[in-house]
């Protein structure tokens, strides 16, 4: 007995040894490259949906220029609008855009700029079903209201024709963590049901009258995919990459839009010309053919009066180069790139940050 | 002291600080001071845990008063917010996970402690520890993909076949639910029941086995009735510890439970615990008022766990008393 536990003792230790002299050697050859004195560190944090492309941006913009280093922490839209209302980021990041009451608690005025968009799509597990499946708003209002809960309701075979669709009870998936994706789908249900919009209304989370919780896109998928009878919604990047099936969604012009990046930046596009000032708008249920009606923008906050004069500077033009060079890496990690028009827009808002 | 010749008094207080010297060097002060420092330390911990809990937590106090703990909605977007349903869901799934993990962790800490050769013991033990060091979220993976579609296909539908008549078994099936969750949280919670009854139950001295099989106790006479009441407040120990845990368990499950506040009187239903929407909900509270709900809900879980702990002692105490009547 003493020579198993000698033994186990003899293996904890030397597994302890090799893990440390590994680590050792990994920090040594990957180590973060430590601040010179004459490089300047700036913090942000917030959303987590683009995160992959802000680390890329971030990484890219630190290989230009080399004294720059931009730290992101990904740590969700609201924890990121109060670490930027507190002062502890320089500037903020988030999927939905900061309301009048948080406006008004800020020192100094936000700036909303616009950076990628992003799409939310139905996917579904029904038996014997390999076709793409029709969605009207008002279907995905009522199955998500609880009205409708079998396959084979004439709500969905009537913008189905030709598919079998089994008499399976519909389970419901949604997001249990607070997030934009569920803000995107909530905002795009309540704009077509006016039931949606008074029963249950929009948010990051909110009180869902019926469902399964899932966290995170992966919890969703995971349910969706363990789950015969299941529908669920997440987002565009995280269907295309698991090669999960998702369905068509009509859209404001009655046609049904397989999601796509393309179709996500249209219906940014059709609202270029009643964009707001400040760009806090929502752009479900877009009118034009060719929009995708599930989608909305992510955006940099950033405070209109910034006193470090170096950060200022760094700030405008990481903005000036994000909207140019920028846009060119985003469709190689699946999100959809701004409009022209947004763009153009924007550059002209990015004067206005003192 | 004007009367005392100086080189005495010199004297004298060179002793005292003799001695004082040589108990800081014999280490019983030092280790005084430096223990108690510790045990202050750990309270002043929890008191500022309390006070930032509650001081960050009073709008929703004021708001909704005792209205909080009975109500059973939870709105962000109305602003209504009742923690009743995840209070029934933490209580419920622990309690499940107990009622699994009780039996299995005892019967099995017996085993290895009475009847298993010490080499078997032994190395049994050291697996289970290795079992308790697993992080949570693996046992919610394996809730997912695993415990959850089993019980959707077989243990549900066998469970309401069976034992359908009871109310806590009927309604849809859909893997996930409490039912789940509590027998995540068994499976969670056994190696910490197994590992220190165990323990305990060999800490019982020799003499009390030698005595009860002198007296004619079979094997088992002598485990059951005189080794196992020996060792019994260890065990219930154990129990409390591993009630403790499945109490405050997020991880793995928020990834089984469903996460749906609704109260609901069958195990096959959703539900939704305290910890669990903590975690789900705080990084994108971005409402004032669903943040203070979210650590007014916080303050409720610690005081639940204070009150549950608090019934344990009772219930040590109680049948401590009743044991040493005999």
């Amino acid at each position: 007995m003493k020579k198993l536990s000698h033994l186990a003792i003899i293996i904890v230790s030397a597994a302890l040894v090799l893990t440390s002299l590994v680590a050792f050697h990994s920090s040594r050859s990957n180590a973060e490259p430590v601040p010179t004195p004459d490089q300047i560190m700036l913090t942000a944090a917030g959303a987590t949906f683009p995160y992959p492309i802000y680390s890329k941006w971030f990484s890219d913009y630190n290989k230009i220029h080399s004294d720059i280093q931009i730290n992101y922490q990904s740590i969700g839209s609201g924890a990121g609008i109060r670490q930027l209302l507190a002062g502890t980021v320089d500037f903020g990041a988030s999927d939905a855009p900061m309301n009048n009451e948080q406006l008004g608690q800020a020192k100094t005025k936000i700036l909303h700029f616009p950076t990628v968009l992003g799409a939310v799509v139905p996917t579904y597990n029904i038996s014997g079903i390999s076709q793409e499946l029709n969605f009207s708003g008002q279907v995905l209002a009522d199955i998500y209201l609880g009205k409708i809960t079998r396959w084979n309701d004439p709500e969905i075979a009537k913008t189905n024709e030709g598919v079998n669709l089994p008499a399976q009870d519909i389970v419901v998936v949604h997001r249990s963590d607070g997030s934009g994706t569920s803000y995107v789908w909530t905002d795009y249900l309540s704009k077509v049901s006016t039931e949606w919009q008074s029963k249950v209304g929009r948010n990051t989370s909110v009180n869902w009258p019926v469902g399964l919780g899932g966290k995170g896109n992966e919890g969703v998928a995971g349910l969706v995919k363990e789950t015969p009878g299941a529908i669920g919604y997440v987002e565009l990047i995280y269907a295309v990459q698991n090669k999960l099936p998702y369905g068509r969604v009509q859209n404001a012009a009655d046609v049904f839009v397989k999601a796509d990046l393309a179709g996500v930046t249209a219906a940014a596009a059709s609202y270029a010309t009643t964009m707001p000032e400040d760009f806090r708008i929502s752009i479900t249920n877009a009118p034009g053919e060719a929009a995708y009606p599930i989608a909305s923008f992510t955006y940099l906050l950033i405070p209109t009066k910034i006193d470090n004069a170096n950060k200022k500077e760094i700030i405008k033009n990481f903005l000036l180069w994000m909207l140019n060079d920028g846009q060119e890496a985003v469709e190689a990690l699946t999100y959809a790139r701004l409009p022209k028009e947004v763009v153009a827009k924007e550059l002209k808002q990015i004067s206005r940050i003192q | 002291m004007a009367g005392i010749p100086v080189p005495t008094g010199r004297a004298a207080s060179n002793r005292r600080a003799g001695t004082f010297m040589q108990r800081l060097r014999s280490g019983d002060t030092f280790a005084h001071l430096f223990t108690l420092l510790c045990a202050a330390s750990v309270l002043l911990l929890t008191i500022a845990l309390v006070y930032e809990l509650y001081i960050n937590s009073t709008t929703a106090q004021h708001k909704f008063g005792l209205r909080f703990l009975t109500g059973r909605t939870w709105d962000p977007v109305s602003g209504e917010f009742g923690a009743l349903p995840f209070v029934f869901g933490t209580l419920v799934t622990s309690a499940l996970g107990l009622l699994l993990a009780v039996p299995l962790g005892v019967g099995a800490a017996i085993f290895l402690s009475e009847l298993a050769p010490p080499r078997i013991s032994n190395a049994l033990t050291f697996v289970i520890e290795l079992l308790a060091a697993v992080p949570s979220v693996i046992y919610g993976l394996l809730g997912i993909f695993i415990t959850a579609p089993f019980l959707r296909q077989y243990g549900e539908p066998f469970l309401k076949r069976t034992l359908g008549f009871l109310p806590l078994f009927q309604g849809p099936m859909y893997g996930v639910g409490m039912l789940a969750a509590g027998l995540v949280l068994a499976i969670m919670v056994v190696p910490f029941i197994i590992s220190l009854s165990r323990e305990v139950l060999m800490a019982v001295p020799v003499e009390q086995r030698e005595a009860a099989l002198g007296l004619g106790a079979t094997k088992w006479e002598s485990t059951w009735q005189v080794v196992v009441p020996y060792a019994r407040i260890g065990i219930m120990a154990s129990i409390f510890l591993a009630l403790g845990r499945a109490l405050g368990e997020t991880m793995a499950v928020t990834m089984v439970i469903g996460n749906d506040p609704r109260i609901s009187s069958s195990l096959f239903a959703p539900g939704y615990s305290i910890a669990a929407v903590i975690a789900n909900e705080f990084a994108e509270a971005t409402a004032d008022l669903h943040l203070q709900a979210l650590i007014e809900l916080g303050l409720v879980l610690f005081a639940l766990t204070i009150v549950i702990n608090g019934l344990a002692r009772i219930v040590i105490i109680s049948t401590t008393q009743k044991g040493s009547g005999h």
